[in-house]
């Protein structure tokens, strides 16, 4: 913390005057003390050549000026850059090298109205913004580029049919079949579902194992809930064609929409583990107690009063769940094979959003690559929709909604019911 | 549970005062069930990390058998034929790098953006927008975007117009060795395919590091504002030293998912079998790719017995990496607590 300290006690050039607009945002800031000697009266305009400092919230009129002046000052030093000299070209370089000088101005415009504290100060909330801007960029980008490409093939007709036949139909000169994603559909929703009946029990009693039950494991046991949580959704898949699809060693039972699940669930359940876990962590004690004091078994308490009480968050845990593996393609290219055809039987080879993506938009051929957006857009959707739900159900809403306005009453009548003379909280 | 009360022994030897009520928990049979039954869950899942173990190294051993050590070192993939010489040494390599890459590219917009949300974001803008709380769900929303969105994005939007960059830095920085690019294929390489990776993993490190930085003592940070101190040196000197061991964890498990990207790797890169360390340069190995690309044509024993032997690979190595990182995070939490 020296440094602190010395900043703090006005190392800075004391014979710079503070100059232009910044002069103004000093007052009321204490002098900070240590070669002023006596304490000046913040209302002094200027105590003896001690500069007066801006605090790190102030921000005036003057420093707008400061931003959008250097804001512009880059963006025409980058046009200079990339138009008239020509040293640079692409919008991505661009964009790169007007942040990188915006910065730089920015600062030296800082120290100049004020000091290197403040400028240094202001540089690093201004690089820690731009990152958050940066960070989220890609998410906006993503969301319109594939609502741009894939929003005009979303129709009821690709919706309801399958992919089957098609080349062969057009090929021949007859009416063309507009292919469509219901296969994957079906295929995704049979195998995210049985993932979900045997990863989220599965999960959950994981959770009541480490949270409830306890013992020498408990430890062991998150570790390698943690490690699982890790594991490549590719090896996740290769282990179930191994034990399962594969004749050489394991089961043989084939490439099958159900092989997909069972590599589904494997990474399932560490996810839904460790929201369990947490949420489960937080019902409090008091609740257990109340209940074994009852006379309740340990079943029934678990049952009846932990699960209920963090009903919220477990839905959340597997919702979330649920909508990382409904994404993954990786564990379905080793495990269902694919199929051109709706079949509903999961037992069999069958296809799925993810997969169909993947599979199409690397093909030379445009109705493929327009097959694949739109399995990649609905895919899109439907995470988007788990995701929401996920927000709403858990309980995790945001602030300033209905919700949060409904609680809020309740929570004043049930003061008033309490104490009706006083004032409700 | 019931209890059973009786009479113990009296250790007092005395006569005088009665034998000390004993306390005997017997369980019933539906609780002893429950009891098996949740810890048959929680060792299951033990045994499900056992039998990948167990079940890729069974699969792997006529693979190890015919290539040796030099399955991690051949930069080649003949698995026919009288003398098969395939492994993987181009193919971890690889993954290596991408990984690298990928933090390169995450790491400092991850640290910015956890900081942001953590100290600079308002809890709430014009009384009723709750930016920080949103912020944290838009990165939670980042981060359940299936790959193969991100792998769609990434060769049809990124991969062009990240062409540009790779052509500047190799004409201009390419008298280093890493830049340097031997003929004019920029696309498909480590470099487009490592910034993609590097931005699916942002929302992972940013929420790990977030949470990190958010528990930072309100009592440390006040005082030092009170010494004067800014808030850019609030966070170099009170908020980064205690969320570091937390950052370090956040990479490593990033890294560890970085390792095991899959689908978007897969779609971007153009494999081939040889070492290079031109990441500019189109075409590079990356094992979960190489298993993507080959599982259709690999039906034969020793080719399909080599994909599994990398798919054993990658097990082990990223298994590693996470227990390193989540030892790293829990010493860091009890150091916290202590």
């Amino acid at each position: 913390m020296t440094d602190v300290l010395d900043k703090a006690a006005g190392r800075d050039t004391p014979e710079e005057p503070p100059r232009g607009t910044g002069a103004a945002e000093g007052v009321g800031a204490p002098a900070a003390g240590a070669s002023g000697g006596a304490p000046d009266p913040p209302e002094a305009p200027e105590p003896l050549g001690i500069p007066r400092r801006g605090r790190p919230h102030d921000f005036s009129r003057g420093d707008v000026v400061l931003l959008v002046t250097s804001l512009g000052a880059s963006l025409a030093l980058t046009w200079l850059l990339f138009n008239q000299l020509t040293l640079l070209s692409g919008p991505f370089g661009f964009v790169v090298v007007w942040a990188a000088l915006f910065l730089l101005l920015h600062w030296v415009v800082n120290v100049q109205a004020h000091d290197a504290k403040l400028a240094t100060d202001r540089t690093v909330g201004t690089v820690v913004i731009l990152g958050a801007l940066v960070m989220l960029t890609p998410l906006v980008l993503m969301t319109a580029y594939l609502v741009d490409k894939g929003w005009h093939l979303l129709s009821w007709h690709a919706l309801t049919h399958d992919d089957a036949g098609v080349e062969e139909t057009c090929v021949a000169g007859f009416k063309c079949i507009r292919p469509g994603v219901a296969h994957a559909i079906v295929g995704t929703v049979e195998q995210s579902g049985i993932a979900a009946l045997i990863g989220i029990p599965a999960g959950v009693l994981t959770a009541v194992y480490i949270t409830e039950i306890g013992g020498r494991f408990t430890r062991a046991v998150r570790v390698v809930v943690t490690s699982m949580s890790g594991v490549p959704a590719i090896v996740c898949g290769i282990f179930i064609y191994a034990v399962w699809v594969s004749a050489q060693h394991g089961l043989g039972f084939g490439f099958s929409g159900f092989a997909g699940s069972l590599a589904l669930a494997v990474m399932l359940v560490p996810a839904v583990t460790r929201g369990t876990e947490e949420v489960l962590r937080v019902v409090h004690r008091d609740l257990r107690e109340a209940s074994a004091a009852l006379g309740a078994h340990e079943w029934r308490t678990v049952w009846s009063v932990v699960l209920p009480t963090a009903r919220s968050g477990v839905i959340s845990a597997s919702l979330l769940g649920i909508a990382r593996i409904v994404g993954e393609a990786a564990p379905l290219i080793v495990t269902i094979f694919g199929s051109n055809y709706l079949n509903a039987n999961p037992l069999t080879a069958q296809s799925a959003l993810p997969l169909l993506a993947f599979d199409q938009v690397k093909l030379p051929l445009k109705s493929a690559i327009q097959l694949g957006f739109t399995a990649a857009l609905v895919l899109y959707i439907v995470v988007f929709v788990l995701f929401v739900l996920a927000r709403v159900l858990g309980g995790v809403r945001l602030k300033g909604t209905l919700s949060h306005l409904r609680r809020l009453l309740r929570a004043r009548r049930l003061a008033g019911a309490i104490d009706p003379g006083g004032e409700p909280a | 549970m019931s209890i059973a009360i009786g009479t113990g022994a009296n250790d007092f030897g005395s006569d005088l005062l009665p034998a000390p009520l004993v306390l005997r928990t017997e369980r019933s049979r539906s609780d002893r069930a429950y009891r098996i039954v949740a810890s048959g869950a929680g060792f299951g899942t033990f045994a499900v990390l056992f039998l990948i173990g167990l079940f890729l190294l069974i699969y792997s051993v006529p693979a190890l058998h015919s290539q040796g050590f030099g399955f991690l070192t051949h930069e080649s993939w003949v698995t026919s034929g009288a003398h098969p010489v395939f492994g993987i040494g181009a193919e971890l390599y690889g993954t290596v790098i991408i990984a690298v890459v990928a933090l390169v590219v995450a790491l400092p917009v991850s640290l910015a953006a956890s900081l942001c949300i953590s100290q600079y974001a308002p809890g709430r803008v014009l009384r009723f927008i709750p930016l920080q709380r949103l912020l944290i769900t838009l990165v939670d929303l980042m981060a359940a975007v299936p790959s193969v969105i991100f792998g769609l994005w990434g060769f049809f939007v990124l991969q062009p117009r990240s062409a540009d960059i790779a052509q500047w830095l190799s004409a201009h920085l390419g008298w280093i060795p890493i830049f340097k690019v031997q003929s004019a294929i920029f696309t498909s390489s480590y470099f487009i395919v490592g910034i993609v990776v590097g931005i699916m993993i942002m929302p992972t490190v940013t929420s790990l590091s977030r949470e990190v930085y958010s528990l930072t003592p309100k009592g440390e940070m006040e005082g030092a504002f009170a010494l004067g101190a800014s808030r850019a040196s609030v966070i170099r000197r009170v908020v980064m030293p205690f969320g570091k061991g937390g950052l370090i964890g956040a990479t490593m498990l990033a890294f560890g998912r970085a390792l095991g990207e899959t689908v978007a790797v897969a779609i971007i890169l153009s494999l081939t079998y040889t070492i290079s360390p031109h990441i500019l340069q189109g075409g590079g190995g990356s094992i979960t790719a190489l298993i993507v690309n080959d599982f259709g044509t690999g039906g034969k024993r020793l080719g399909l017995s080599g994909l599994l032997a990398a798919g054993l690979v990658l097990f082990v190595v990223t298994l590693l990496v996470n227990v390193v990182a989540s030892w790293i995070v829990t010493r860091t939490a009890a150091r916290r607590a202590s």
